[in-house]
C-alpha cells in the first residue's frame, strides 16, 4: 500500500509540477503567498460533509425550515474555515534554517526559524522526513522550530522538501505548501565502532624532536608582551618591526598527529572512519591534535570548533 | 503528496480542555432535547454525563466494556419500552440523544472526540424537529458554539485561552457564515413530497376536535398559546363577524357531538359581500383549516367541503399559511334537501325527556315560527338564571336536562349543545359548530390573533328563506364572551392578569416577533420562494433554476470571502506613518516634500516657509531624527508624544 502510494506520488510529481511543487530549489527566506498554498477537505471534512447532506435531506423531507437554517448555518461556517485555513499559511515566512552535527546514520538536529507576520499562527505542522511538529507563534514573532533530519551518508546532503501544512481551526480542510529550501547540511562521516589507537609520536623516531629550549628556531614579529631580551636587535635593525627570536616551545607531553598518510593501507572510508573515531576519543580525552588530509592540513588544536572545524574536513573528503 | 492519506498511528488521548469542551457539548445537546424527553431518561443521561466527566478528571481511561455494553442495551429496550419503537421522530432523538452520552463513555482519542461532535450537531438539529419556535432555533444555534469549539480544540498547539473564550471564534465563525447560510436557505430547492414517510407526531397538541362533548373545551380555554393569526384585506371585520368556523357537527348520540366525514360537493350560497385574508395556523396535527364563517373556494391543497368547512390534504404537521376569501353577508344553503333536513333533526332516543317536553310545548305554541322558538330558547337562557363558568357541576346521563332544569351554569359547548338539542326538538333544523371567536387585534403586526382560548361552540338554524343561520347561545348569557374572550367571561368582575395591560403590551409585541418568525420562516415554502425571486426577475422557480442561482451567489460569497481571506494588513511603520501624515498636512499648506529630500532638509524648508511655526516644526524635526536615528526601534512613549504632536499641528499658510 504504502509502496503503491509512493508510486503514484512520484508519477504524480512528474505529471503535474504546479500541483505538488516539484520545483527547482529556491533560496531563503521563502514566504507563502496564494499561489502555493493548496487546500482539500480532510477525511472529517468529507465526513462532515456526508453529514450535512444527511441534515439537509432530513431537514427537507420534514419541510422542517428551522432544521434547513441550522443546516445551512453549519454549512457555510465550515466553508467559511476553508478561508481560515488557507489565512493561517499565507504569509508565514521560513526565514532561515539552522543546521546542527551529527554523524551519519543519526538524525541532524535543524533549527526552522520560522516567522508569523502580522497574524497568530495556531495549529501549524511542520513535515521533515515523515515526521510532523506542531507549533504556533504569537503574532510578529518568530519561532525555531526544531525538526531532527535523518542522515544516511556522511557528505553534503541537500534538504528535503519541507511540509508545512495546517487544518486549522476546524479540521475540516487541509492546507499545506511545499518549501524545498536551497541549503544543503554536511553530515559528519560514522566512526568506525573499534580499532588500533593512533600512533603516539615517540613511535616514531623520524618525528620525534626533542625540546631544545635554546635553539632558535626561527625569528618573527613582535607581539606585544614578548620579553625584551628575546629581541633580536640586530636582525630589527635590517627590518622594518620589531624582530624576536623564537625558541622552540616546549611540546605538550602528548599530542595526537593524526594523519591520513599513515594509514595507506586501507582504503579510503575506512581511513575516514578510523580518523573520526580518533577524533572522537582525542576530543573526549582532552587531547591536542592535528589532522592532514590530503588538499588540507588542520593545525593542532583542541576544544569543540577545533573539533568541529576536522569533523567537517573529513566529512567534506571526496 | 496531497494531505488525503493519513498515517496511522496511535493517537494522543484528548486533553482535559477538549474533553471538558466535548462533555459540554453534549450537556448542551441533551438540555435542548430535555423538553420533549422523559424527564426520568434526562435526569440519568446527565448522571452518566456528570459521572463520566469526574471519572475523566480523576483518571483518563475508557468505561470498562461490561458497563458500556449494557447501557446500549438498557437505552434501546427504555426507547422501545416507552416509544414502543425506535424510529419517529421522538424515539429518534432521544436514541439518539442517549448514544451521544454514551459515546462519551469510550472517548479517549481525537478520533473519537471527531465522530462525537459530528454526532451531536446532528442531534442538536433532531431537537429542532420537536419545536422550531423561534427561541427554539436560537438556542439550539448557540448549541452549535461548544461543538465548534471543541473541533478547534482538537488542533494541535495552540495558544492557552481560558474556557469561555474558547467560544469567541466560534461566535465569530458562525456571524460570518450567516449571509451564506441565509442565502441558502432562501434558494435551497424546497421537497414537494416527502422523500420518506414523515411518522406523525406522538407528541399531544391541544386543539379543536372533530367531537365535543361537554367538558371537552376546559383545557382549550386556558390555553393561551396561539392558534392562528389572520390579517384582513379590508379592514378588520365587526367583533359579531370575528367566527372563524372548524368543524360542523351533525350527529348527536346524546352525550357527544361529532361531525359526519365530508363531501367534495359545497352547498350553494347566495353572498353579496366577502373579505379576503390570510390565515397562519399553528400546527394542530388535523386535517381541518379552521376560516371566518363561509369559505368560498379552496386554498392550493385543501378541499372544501359539503359545509363550507376546509380541509387540508394532509394533517397540519407545521405551521400554514392559506388565503382564503369568505363570504360575510350570505344565504348558505336556502333550501333545505329532505336528507338533510332528517339529518338536522336527528335526536337520540330516550334521552333528555324533559327537554323533549319543553320543546313539544314551544312547538305547540309557535307552531311553524322558528324564529319565536329560536328566540324563546335564547331568553330562557338570559333570563332562567344562567351563569357562564369554566367550572361547571357534572353532568349525568341526560346531560342537557341536567344542564337545563338543575345546574344552570357551563361554557359555550354545554349552551350550543343544549340549545341544538331544544331546537331540533322543536322541529327546527340544527347543528352545532365549533371554531374560534374573538381574538386580539395587534395593532402592531396589523393581524389577529386567535389564541387556543379563543376556541368556541355555537349553533347554526336553519330558517326557511334565510338559510342557515348563526346563533351564539353563549352571547345571550355572557355577551362580553363575544367581545371579549372567554377568559374575560369567566372571570368579570375580577381583576386578572388581563388588567395588567402593560404584560399584555408586551406578550403581543412579542407575538408579532413570533408571526414573523413563523410567516416568514418557518412558513418558507416553495410559494413563498417564488414570490420572493419574482421581484429579481426570476420567473422560474424550477429546482435547477434554484440550484443554478445557489451555485451563483455560493461563488459570489466565495469570491468574497477569498478577498477577506487574501487581503493582508500592511505592516506599516507608525513613525512613517505619522511623519506621512505631518507630510500630507504641510502639503496641503504649500510645502509638499520633494522626492531627493530628507526629512531634516524638508523640515527646514518648511520652517522657513511657516516662519510662524518655526518653533513647532523644529521640535517636531528634531524629535523625529531622534525617534528614527538614535534607536534601533522608536520607543513607544516618545513615538506616542510625536504622534500626538503631527495630530495637533495645524500649518497656516504659506507666507510667500
Amino acid at each position: 500500500m504504502a509502496e503503491t502510494y509512493r508510486r503514484f506520488q512520484h508519477w504524480a510529481e512528474r505529471r503535474l509540477p504546479a500541483l505538488t511543487r516539484y520545483r527547482k530549489p529556491e533560496s531563503l527566506p521563502i514566504e507563502l503567498h496564494r499561489r502555493r498554498i493548496y487546500i482539500v477537505p480532510s477525511g472529517l471534512g468529507v465526513a462532515f460533509g456526508v453529514l450535512l447532506l444527511i441534515m439537509l435531506a432530513g431537514s427537507l423531507n420534514y419541510a422542517n425550515n428551522a432544521a434547513l437554517l441550522l443546516t445551512c448555518l453549519l454549512a457555510a461556517a465550515c466553508a467559511a474555515s476553508m478561508l481560515v485555513a488557507f489565512r493561517a499559511l499565507d504569509g508565514l515566512r521560513l526565514t532561515a534554517i539552522q543546521a546542527g552535527h551529527a554523524i551519519a546514520g543519526e538524525p541532524m538536529p535543524l533549527q526552522l526559524y520560522v516567522d508569523a507576520g502580522l497574524r497568530t499562527r495556531q495549529a501549524i505542522r511542520v513535515e521533515v522526513d515523515g515526521q510532523t511538529h506542531a507549533f504556533a507563534i504569537p503574532e510578529r514573532e518568530q519561532l525555531a522550530v526544531k525538526v531532527p533530519l535523518q542522515t544516511s551518508m556522511r557528505g553534503w546532503q541537500p534538504l528535503p522538501r519541507i511540509q508545512l501544512w495546517s487544518s486549522w481551526p476546524l479540521g475540516l480542510f487541509r492546507a499545506w505548501s511545499w518549501l524545498y529550501p536551497d541549503m544543503s547540511v554536511l553530515v559528519w562521516p560514522r566512526p568506525e565502532a573499534a580499532g588500533p589507537p593512533p600512533r603516539s609520536p615517540s613511535d616514531d623516531p623520524t618525528h620525534q624532536r626533542l625540546h631544545q629550549g635554546d635553539d632558535l628556531a626561527a625569528l618573527r614579529d613582535y607581539r606585544a608582551g614578548d620579553p625584551q631580551r628575546r629581541i633580536a636587535w640586530k636582525a630589527s635593525a635590517r627590518h622594518e618591526g620589531l624582530l624576536v627570536k623564537d625558541f622552540e616551545q616546549p611540546r605538550p607531553r602528548q599530542e595526537w598527529r593524526l594523519d591520513w598518510r599513515d594509514l595507506r593501507h586501507l582504503d579510503s572510508e575506512t581511513r575516514i572512519a578510523r580518523l573520526a573515531r580518533w577524533l572522537g576519543e582525542a576530543e573526549a580525552q582532552g587531547v591536542p591534535f592535528s589532522l592532514w588530509l590530503p588538499g588540507e592540513e588542520i593545525g593542532h588544536g583542541s576544544g569543540p570548533a577545533h573539533y568541529v572545524r576536522c569533523m567537517n574536513a573529513l566529512a567534506r573528503l571526496p | 503528496m496531497i494531505g488525503l492519506f493519513r498515517r496511522s498511528h496511535p493517537e494522543a488521548p484528548l486533553d482535559a480542555r477538549t474533553f471538558d469542551l466535548l462533555c459540554l457539548s453534549a450537556g448542551v445537546v441533551l438540555i435542548l432535547h430535555a423538553m420533549h424527553l422523559p424527564i426520568w431518561l434526562v435526569a440519568a443521561l446527565a448522571a452518566v454525563l456528570a459521572l463520566r466527566w469526574w471519572q475523566r478528571r480523576r483518571r483518563p481511561g475508557k468505561a470498562p466494556v461490561y458497563l458500556k455494553l449494557p447501557l446500549v442495551a438498557l437505552l434501546a429496550a427504555t426507547v422501545i419500552f416507552h416509544y414502543g419503537n425506535i424510529f419517529g421522530r421522538e424515539p429518534g432523538s432521544a436514541l439518539a440523544v442517549g448514544l451521544l452520552v454514551l459515546k462519551l463513555l469510550e472517548t479517549e482519542t481525537p478520533r473519537d472526540a471527531k465522530v462525537a461532535v459530528a454526532f451531536a450537531c446532528f442531534t442538536l438539529m433532531a431537537a429542532l424537529l420537536a419545536d422550531q419556535g423561534m427561541v427554539a432555533t436560537f438556542v439550539v444555534t448557540l448549541g452549535l458554539l461548544p461543538a465548534i469549539a471543541t473541533l478547534r480544540a482538537l488542533q494541535p498547539a495552540r495558544l492557552p485561552t481560558t474556557l469561555p473564550r474558547e467560544m469567541l471564534p466560534a461566535i465569530g465563525l458562525l456571524a460570518a457564515a450567516l449571509p451564506l447560510s441565509l442565502l441558502a436557505f432562501v434558494l435551497v430547492p424546497r421537497l414537494d413530497s416527502p422523500l420518506w414517510g414523515a411518522p406523525p407526531s406522538a407528541q399531544a397538541r391541544t386543539g379543536l376536535s372533530d367531537r365535543m362533548s361537554p367538558g371537552d373545551f376546559v383545557d382549550l380555554l386556558t390555553d393561551d398559546h396561539p392558534a392562528l393569526r389572520a390579517s384582513f384585506d379590508g379592514g378588520l371585520p365587526p367583533p359579531e363577524q370575528r367566527y372563524f368556523r372548524a368543524y360542523v357537527m351533525w350527529q348527536y348520540d346524546g352525550r357527544r357531538w361529532t361531525s359526519l366525514p365530508t363531501g367534495r360537493q359545497p352547498v350553494p350560497v347566495d353572498y353579496q359581500d366577502s373579505i379576503g385574508y390570510r390565515i397562519s395556523l399553528e400546527p394542530t396535527n388535523q386535517r381541518i383549516l379552521p376560516a371566518l364563517d363561509v369559505p368560498l373556494e379552496a386554498p392550493p391543497k385543501a378541499i372544501l367541503g359539503t359545509d363550507h368547512e376546509l380541509t387540508s390534504a394532509k394533517p397540519v404537521q407545521d405551521p400554514l399559511t392559506y388565503e382564503v376569501r369568505s363570504a360575510v353577508r350570505y344565504r348558505l344553503q336556502p333550501e333545505l334537501d329532505e336528507i338533510s333536513r332528517r339529518r338536522a333533526l336527528q335526536l337520540p332516543a330516550g334521552f333528555n325527556p324533559r327537554t323533549l317536553a319543553l320543546a313539544a310545548q314551544w312547538r305547540q305554541t309557535f307552531g311553524d315560527r322558528s324564529e319565536s322558538i329560536m328566540k324563546t330558547a335564547l331568553s330562557m337562557f338570559h333570563d332562567g338564571g344562567f351563569s357562564y363558568t369554566l367550572a361547571p357541576a357534572p353532568l349525568g346521563r341526560d346531560a342537557v336536562d341536567d344542564f337545563l332544569f338543575s345546574t344552570h351554569e357551563g361554557f359555550c359547548e354545554h349552551y350550543a349543545s343544549a340549545f341544538t338539542v331544544l331546537m331540533r326538538a322543536a322541529g327546527v333544523p340544527a347543528r352545532v359548530v365549533t371554531g374560534y371567536q374573538g381574538g386580539y387585534w395587534n395593532k402592531l403586526g396589523q393581524y389577529l390573533l386567535v389564541r387556543q382560548s379563543d376556541a368556541h361552540a355555537w349553533s347554526e338554524v336553519w330558517l326557511a328563506g334565510r338559510g342557515w343561520v348563526r346563533v351564539d347561545p353563549t352571547a345571550a348569557v355572557r355577551p362580553e364572551r363575544v367581545s371579549l374572550g372567554a377568559a374575560a367571561a369567566a372571570s368579570a368582575g375580577q381583576s386578572g392578569w388581563q388588567g395588567l395591560s402593560w404584560l399584555r403590551d408586551l406578550r403581543n409585541r412579542w407575538d408579532v416577533v413570533n408571526r414573523w418568525w413563523s410567516e416568514g420562516v418557518i412558513g418558507f415554502d416553495a410559494l413563498r420562494q417564488r414570490g420572493l425571486l419574482t421581484p429579481f426577475g426570476v420567473r422560474n422557480t424550477d429546482t435547477f433554476t434554484l440550484s443554478a442561482l445557489l451555485a451563483a451567489s455560493s461563488v459570489a460569497f466565495a469570491l468574497l470571502g477569498l478577498a477577506w481571506a487574501l487581503w493582508r494588513r500592511r505592516d506599516e511603520d507608525p513613525l512613517r506613518a505619522a511623519m506621512r501624515a505631518l507630510e500630507r498636512k504641510l502639503a496641503g499648506a504649500g510645502v509638499a516634500r520633494r522626492s531627493s529630500e530628507g526629512p531634516q532638509h524638508y523640515l527646514q524648508r518648511a520652517a522657513r516657509a511657516l516662519p510662524g511655526q518655526r518653533a513647532q516644526l523644529d521640535q517636531l524635526m528634531r524629535s523625529y531624527l531622534d525617534l528614527r536615528y538614535a534607536h534601533d526601534s522608536p520607543p513607544p512613549e516618545p513615538l506616542r508624544r510625536f504622534r500626538r504632536a503631527v495630530r495637533d499641528f495645524r500649518p497656516r499658510h504659506v507666507v510667500k
